[in-house]
Formats: C-alpha cells, sequence, structure tokens
C-alpha cells in the first residue's frame, strides 16, 4: 500500500498525456484527486506515530542482494509527506489554470507528478540508497521544470546552474551517506537512529559531517549556494510555490532533521550549523528587502526561512526542534499561499515587478484578502500560526545553550527585515493609486484561490489553536527528530515576556524602515551590484568557465586529429611501459648465441630484413610493393621450415592476393612523397627503433623463461579420438574452436561488404586527381 | 634459431612503426603489412621452433608419434594472416575512397572530420 502510495504519481504521469486528451482543460481538477487521496492516506497513519513511535513498512526489491525499499514513518516523515501530498493537490488544480492553453502543459504534469512521487519517496524512503536515488530525482524534475520554458535562453541557464548546484551537492552528499553506511554498517535510517554504535567518536565522522552537510547545504539553498534559488523563478510560478519555498529546498532541511540526533550534538555539526544558518537568515531578509521582483522577493524570504530551520537544528535544543517543527508548517503553509497569489497577480496584471503595481485591492479584491491572511503570518503577527514559530524561535534563541543573544540580536534584525518585507508584499500592490499595467487587472479565476485560500485558512486555524497540530502531529515530529521523549506546550498567547516584546519590537522597526524602502532603494542596488561581482555566484560563473576553457585546453591537447602523434604517443607509452617493467623485473640479457642454425636458415632471415629494410626506404612504390611481396614469402619460407605447412600455403595465397591489390589500388594513388622534414624523420627514427629494441629484447625474455608446459596436449591426443582428423591444426579450427572459425567468416565477409560498398558507391564530392 | 629470429621480429616491429608514422597514407598500409608480419612471426617464434615435424598424424596411426610442433600458436596464426587479410583489404580500399574524396594522401590534412 505504502509502496503503492508513493510510486503512484509516477504511474500517473505515464498516464497524463491520455488523460489531457480526455479531460481537457479539467485535467488539473482531474489529477489533482491523487494527491488528495493520498493526504487522506497519511492522514490514517496519523494515530500509529501519534505516541511518537515509527512505522518500518517493509518492501523486498531484491532479496537476494539484500537491497530493499523500506519505508519509514515516523512524526517527521509524515509531516513531510503531509505537506507534500496537501500543498501538491492545490498546487495542480492552481496550475490547470495558470499554464491554461499552454501547449506542453500535459509534459508539465508528467514531470510535476514525478517530482511530487520523488519527493514523497526522499522523505518516507528508510534505504540510504533509495534516498539517495529520491534526492537525485527530485534535482533532475527541477531541472526540467525550471527549464519549462525551454525557448528562453534565462531559463535554460538558471535551470543548469540549479542543476549543477544540487547534483554537485548530490555528489559529495552520496559521499558522505557512504561513509555514514561505512560507520554504522547499516543502509538504514531506522538501524542508524536505533543504533548503539557511537557515530561520533569514528574516525570517519568528521568527513561524513562535512559531506552530509555540503548535500544538504546546496540542496536547501544554504549561503554560499543560495544563489540557484531566486534563480529557479524562471520556473512557472506553480513550480516555485511547490518545488522552491513547500518542498524541495526541504530536502536538506529534512536530511539535517532525521540525521540530527544520530550526528548531531557535536560542535562540528551544531556550530556549523548555526553559523550557517544566521548567514543565511541575514543575507535571505536582506536580499528579499532590496528586490523588487515579486517572486525575488518571496525566493528570498525563501532562503531566510531555510537559514532560520538550519539554524534551528543546530540550536539543537527541546524548544529549538519545536520551532523549527513549527516554523517549517507555517512556511509552508504561508509561503505557498503567496508564491500561488504572486503567480495570480503575474497572471492577471502581466507584470512581476512590485513598483509596477499598485491599487489592485479594488479590481482583486478576494486575492487581497487571501494574501492579507499568509503576509499576517509570514510577519509572524496574531492570530496566525506564524506568530506562534516566531515566538518560539525567539524563545528558544534566548534560552541557547551557546552565543544565546547574539543569536537573538540577529533574529531580531532579520526579523524586523522580514517585517519589511511583508508589508513591501503586502501594502505595494494592493494600496498606493492604481498603475497601468500590461494587462487590465482582474479577479484571478476560482481555481487560482481556492489552493492560497485553504492554505491561509489552515494557517489561521493552526494560530487559533495551536493544540491541534500539537497533538496529532508535532510533538511526534519533534520526539522523532531529537530523539527522546519530548513534551512540547504550543499556545498563541504566553504572555507579555522578552519574545513578545522582541515581536513588537520588530513590527515597528519593520514598518518604519517599509516607509523608507522606495528611498533606500537606489543605495542598495549600488551595494548589491558590488557584492554581486566578488559573491558566490560570481566564482559559480569563473568555475564554469574555468571548467569549459580546460576542457577546450584538453581537448585541443589531447584530440588534435593528427594520426601521427595518436600513434607517437600509443607507441612510446606502450613500448615505454613494456621496457620498464621489462627492465626492472627481469633486466636484460642479450644473447648472440645463434650456433644452433643452419646456413639456409640465415639466408632466409637475411632476405626478410633486406626486404623489409628496401620496402621502408624505397622511393618506388613498385620497389616497395615487390619487397613486400618477397617479405611475405620470406615468412611463408620461415613457416614451411618449421613445420607449419598449413601456414606457409596461407601465407603463399595472402601474399599473392595482397600484391595484386596494392599494384591494383595503389597505382591510383600518387607517387610516394616526401612530407616530413628530417627532424622529424629522425625522430620517428629513433621511436620506431627503440620500439623493435624492446620487442627483441621481451622477445628473448620470453625464449628463456618458460612457466608452464604448452596446453595443446590436449588437442594433439584427442584430434583423431574425437574429431576423426588427422591435421591437428585443421581440427582445432573446424572442430575444437569452430566457434571462433565462424567468427572470423563473419569478419571477412563484413570486410566484403565494406570493400564493395565503397566501390560501388560514388562519393558526391569528388576531387580527381 | 629462436634467438635470431628475435632480432629479425625486432628489426620487423622497427620498420613497420616507422612506416606508419610516416605521412604519405601508402606508407601507414605497408607499414600495416609489416606489423601483421610481424605479430604472426612473434607468435610462431615464442612458441618454440621445431624442424621437420609437422602436427599431422601420420596415416594408419590413431595418434602422432615422438615430438610434433605445437599445433594451438600455428591455429591462432592461421587465423591471424587471414583477418589481418580482410583488414588490409578493407583499409586499401577506404584510402583510395579517402583519396578520392579529400584529394589528398597527405594523413596530416586529412584531420578535419567534415571533409
Amino acid at each position: 500500500m505504502m509502496l503503492l502510495a508513493v510510486l503512484s504519481g509516477f504511474l500517473l504521469a505515464l498516464a497524463v498525456p491520455v488523460l489531457y486528451r480526455l479531460t481537457g482543460r479539467y485535467i488539473g481538477w482531474f489529477l489533482a484527486l491523487l494527491p488528495a487521496s493520498l493526504t487522506a492516506y497519511f492522514a490514517g497513519l496519523i494515530p500509529a506515530i501519534r505516541d511518537g513511535g515509527s512505522l518500518l513498512i517493509e518492501n523486498q526489491w531484491m532479496p537476494g542482494l539484500g537491497v530493499s525499499l523500506d519505508f519509514l514513518v515516523d512524526g517527521l516523515s509524515l509531516v513531510f509527506a503531509l505537506l507534500i501530498s496537501s500543498i501538491g493537490t492545490f498546487i495542480l488544480i492552481y496550475a490547470g489554470s495558470y499554464l491554461k492553453g499552454h501547449r506542453d502543459l500535459a509534459r508539465f504534469y508528467v514531470i510535476m507528478l514525478s517530482f511530487m512521487a520523488s519527493m514523497l519517496g526522499l522523505v518516507l524512503s528508510d534505504n540510504l540508497i533509495a534516498f539517495f536515488v529520491f534526492w537525485e530525482l527530485t534535482s533532475i524534475t527541477s531541472y526540467l521544470l525550471i527549464g519549462f520554458n525551454h525557448e528562453d535562453v534565462e531559463a535554460r541557464k538558471c535551470a543548469l546552474q540549479g542543476l549543477f548546484v544540487t547534483a554537485g551537492g548530490g555528489l559529495v552528499l552520496m559521499a558522505g551517506l557512504i561513509l555514514l553506511i561505512f560507520i554504522t554498517g547499516s543502509y538504514s535510517f531506522a538501524d542508524i537512529l536505533s543504533s548503539d554504535v557511537s557515530i561520533h567518536d569514528h574516525g570517519y565522522y568528521t568527513a561524513a559531517a562535512i559531506c552530509i552537510l555540503i548535500g544538504a547545504f546546496t540542496k536547501s539553498a544554504q549561503v554560499p549556494f543560495h544563489f540557484w534559488l531566486p534563480n529557479a523563478m524562471a520556473a512557472p510560478t506553480p513550480v516555485s510555490a511547490f518545488l522552491h519555498s513547500a518542498t524541495m529546498v526541504k530536502a536538506g532541511i529534512y536530511l539535517l532533521a532525521r540525521l540530527n540526533s544520530s550526528m548531531g550534538e557535536t560542535p562540528l555539526w551544531s556550530h556549523t550549523l548555526m553559523v550557517v544558518g544566521t548567514v543565511t537568515m541575514i543575507t535571505g531578509t536582506y536580499l528579499a528587502f532590496s528586490s523588487t521582483g515579486i517572486k525575488k522577493v518571496l525566493a528570498y524570504s525563501t532562503v531566510f526561512a531555510l537559514g532560520t530551520l538550519t539554524l534551528m537544528i543546530g540550536v539543537g535544543t527541546e524548544l529549538a526542534i519545536t520551532a523549527f517543527v513549527c516554523m517549517l508548517v507555517a512556511h509552508s503553509l504561508y509561503k505557498g499561499a503567496l508564491f500561488m497569489l504572486a503567480g495570480a497577480l503575474d497572471h492577471e496584471t502581466g507584470t512581476k515587478d512590485l513598483t509596477k503595481m499598485g491599487g489592485l485591492r479594488r479590481s482583486m479584491p478576494w486575492t487581497s484578502a487571501i494574501a492579507c491572511m499568509a503576509v499576517l503570518s509570514l510577519a509572524g503577527i496574531p492570530p496566525l500560526f506564524g506568530f506562534v514559530a516566531k515566538e518560539l524561535i525567539f524563545e528558544s534563541l534566548l534560552n541557547a545553550p551557546v552565543g544565546g543573544w547574539a543569536l537573538t540580536t540577529f533574529a531580531l534584525v532579520s526579523s524586523i527585515l522580514l517585517v519589511a518585507v511583508a508589508c513591501l508584499v503586502f501594502f505595494k500592490p494592493f494600496f498606493g493609486p492604481p498603475q497601468a499595467t500590461p494587462r487590465q487587472p482582474h479577479e484571478a479565476p476560482f481555481s487560482m484561490l481556492i489552493g492560497p485560500a485553504t492554505l491561509s485558512l489552515f494557517s489561521l486555524f493552526f494560530g487559533l489553536a495551536p493544540f491541534v497540530p500539537e497533538v496529532l502531529l508535532l510533538n511526534p515530529a519533534v520526539t522523532a527528530i531529537f530523539g527522546g521523549d519530548v513534551q512540547t506546550a504550543l499556545a498563541l498567547w504566553h504572555g507579555v515576556n522578552i519574545p513578545l516584546m522582541l515581536s513588537v519590537v520588530s513590527l515597528l522597526a519593520g514598518s518604519l524602515l517599509f516607509a523608507r524602502w522606495q528611498a533606500l532603494q537606489p543605495g542598495l542596488a549600488i551595494i548589491n551590484t558590488v557584492a554581486g561581482r566578488v559573491g558566490p555566484e560570481a566564482a559559480y560563473f569563473r568555475m564554469m568557465q574555468g571548467i569549459t576553457q580546460i576542457a577546450g585546453w584538453q581537448t585541443r591537447l589531447l584530440q588534435n586529429g593528427v594520426l601521427g602523434v595518436y600513434l607517437l604517443t600509443l607507441v612510446l607509452v606502450t613500448f615505454g611501459l613494456t621496457g620498464y617493467t621489462l627492465f626492472s623485473r627481469n633486466g636484460i640479457h642479450l644473447s648472440l648465441d645463434f650456433s644452433d642454425g643452419y646456413f639456409y636458415e640465415f639466408g632466409i632471415a637475411l632476405l626478410i630484413v633486406t626486404a623489409t629494410v628496401f620496402a621502408s626506404i624505397t622511393k618506388s612504390r613498385l620497389g616497395s610493393v615487390a619487397s613486400m611481396g618477397v617479405l611475405g614469402f620470406g615468412v611463408a619460407l620461415i613457416f614451411i621450415h618449421f613445420s607449419a605447412p598449413d601456414l606457409g600455403i596461407t601465407q603463399l595465397l595472402v601474399e599473392t592476393l595482397t600484391v595484386i591489390l596494392l599494384v591494383l589500388v595503389l597505382f591510383k594513388l600518387p607517387p610516394f612523397a616526401s612530407f616530413s622534414s628530417p627532424l622529424e624523420r629522425c625522430r620517428d627514427l629513433a621511436v620506431a627503433v627503440f620500439a623493435g629494441v624492446v620487442m627483441t629484447l621481451l622477445t628473448l625474455a620470453v625464449l628463456d623463461i618458460r612457466y608452464f608446459d604448452s596446453i595443446s596436449r590436449y588437442y594433439i591426443e584427442n584430434s583423431y579420438e574425437m574429431a576423426f582428423g588427422k591435421n591437428i591444426v585443421n581440427v582445432i579450427l573446424v572442430d575444437f574452436r569452430q566457434l571462433d572459425t565462424l567468427g572470423e567468416i563473419f569478419v571477412l565477409g563484413l570486410a566484403a561488404i565494406g570493400v564493395y560498398a565503397m566501390v560501388k558507391l560514388k562519393a558526391e564530392d569528388q576531387h580527381k586527381p | 634459431m629462436e634467438t635470431l629470429m628475435a632480432y629479425v621480429i625486432g628489426i620487423l616491429f622497427a620498420a613497420s612503426i616507422y612506416m606508419m608514422l610516416r605521412r604519405s597514407i601508402v606508407k601507414l598500409v605497408i607499414g600495416l603489412i609489416i606489423l601483421s608480419n610481424a605479430a604472426n612471426l612473434l607468435i610462431f617464434v615464442v612458441s618454440g621452433l621445431t624442424r621437420g615435424s609437422p602436427p599431422l598424424i601420420p596415416d594408419g596411426a590413431g595418434e602422432v608419434t615422438g615430438v610434433v610442433a605445437d599445433p594451438l600458436p600455428q591455429a591462432l596464426i592461421l587465423t591471424a594472416i587471414v583477418i589481418a587479410f580482410s583488414v588490409l583489404a578493407f583499409a586499401v580500399v577506404l584510402i583510395r575512397r579517402a583519396y578520392e574524396v579529400v584529394g589528398t594522401d597527405d594523413l596530416d590534412e586529412m584531420k578535419d572530420t567534415d571533409t
């Protein structure tokens, strides 16, 4: 059942092209039935894990190899699964309207459903390898979705950037996971979490932790890898809402939370998370405040949220983990809604630029009302769930084990900026004087509003009654991350205390900052331009450029197209290595003992050598071909004299044919010309002589040593006995090894076909000499 | 005798590699022919040379009498000779074709993939 639930997205994706033809413009509503029913299914699992336990659903995949596709359901994975399926439902409905009539709508749904299935697989997998496969699948589907408008060169570039960063991090993560498998000896998350093996003291711990952290940071857009996320906004808005705010970018966070109880609680782990999280948080809010495109603003505020989530895991106290879970849910709810609303604004007005929108609350009253709720949650204002999360963040930072006050100050600064950003997102488009937009604005369709409305209502409901999600899901999730029993106490109203004061301060200061937004904009733009030249994105581009340059350089060097150079390299490497091995292992034994030969044998050897040398130095083609014939016949004599009559006959036949062929063909080519310089001749001669010397020494060495007897005894004994043949060589060829001979005949046939084709077919452009 | 043949083989290899490094495509073919001869001789010689006792079973007998030459390298070389010939025939026709199309027999001028 679980297996079907996870993989159903892939199955449905296969059927989308057919369904699209059947349902037409209602395809979004139709496809949304799947995530909706998945939501119901996952909700049905809540009772099983309410007491903080976990459920391991086993699926043997390849039992012989010990590969399984098990699923681990606990509070953490169920929170994620529910977010994915429920937000996915609304995204699928929304996309049907947003991309209405788009010619690639079917393709969009195919990738979107595949992504959803991969993401569910990622958060539910118990097997580390399966987890990694799903992780990479989300990177690939994200790449396809960012580059969905593939005719736009900018979109392609952004898609590639996202892929390079996340897949590059994926490789590092794989190394980390393999190290983790080495340390624990188990492929299962459940085993790793419950094992007594001390991961921290293992020698591989530092390497494994660093690799896993880098993998998680690239996926979750932490500084300095944050630049790909705003660029990913080239994707259609439903994608941004789903992948790049609510789900995929949280995969890294999920991994950190999943491994926190086993790998965390070391200074390396928690301090890195705290520092990176804080820097990401501040960078995110600052960049959000200084941007003007509504999707960029929201993207950078997502960077803020991801940084905050990382920071909370880094702090790691009970309170911080509670804040983490609340922030996770709150952020997914309001950011999903805000992105969908931003898409609605873009869709209805035709612009993404906040400075070009204004006074839209009259023409789009429902949109503005829903946006109000989402923005209140973003800014952390009661009674929305965002407020609960924000209070908890402040409270946990105040009680942090290290650097409490410093972290609180940073959180306050980013919170002030975030309030200003919230004002920006809400007041800029909906209030102020109406501005002329490329399209006449009117209210967004119902299918584009139902998602944000529902999500915002959940924000409100969770804010008013935080104990409902707490009892059902949040408490088990905190327990799962913390790795021990935790009693949380969520409430909207904690009384007047320091967190509340900090909230009030951030609200006031944020509003003031928003009032100065217009005036600050030019100054911020200058800072951002300067920072852009030295920032991580510039480094990324330099690196990509460097890779292309190195690739170009080594291709020009190695693949230069000159056959002589290739051959020279091959010969030098082969004979150099052979010669070195021979020399170092065996030494050089030069034997000059020719006493065992007869004078006519010397005559044949002399004939061969003379013919060869003459063939190599003559300037006459006919002379060269004729001496090739002499060489061939000399070799045939050797064969015949030393007990190989069959070889002799074949050699004679083949040599005759070769000479005829060469004479026929070569005389259609121009006479020998001298192309090379004397220097090149000397170089080639030196290489050739070196190779010849190595071959002679090698042959002498082989003749000296005989490690074992010939293996032909079997053939000699059985030739007549089994194959009833008296010529043993022939029996080997046509009987014992007949398949090899069949292959040989096949090669001959192929060569004949090739020769025939080249002789018969005429090339289109022929340069007759 | 094997010792002498080792030197012959070395000379054959040197000559073939020198010819294959020449820029004239015809010389490359001649280098290939020498190389296949050299390789065949190499296999033949390192398996040991035997005078006057071919691997044949005499008439009326069921098995060989006395020592005969090793039949296995001979079977290998027989195959190699035939394969080398088919490769050679193909190569020769191919360079003639290439010469017709490209209009040069200088290998250094044949390095472009789109001619």
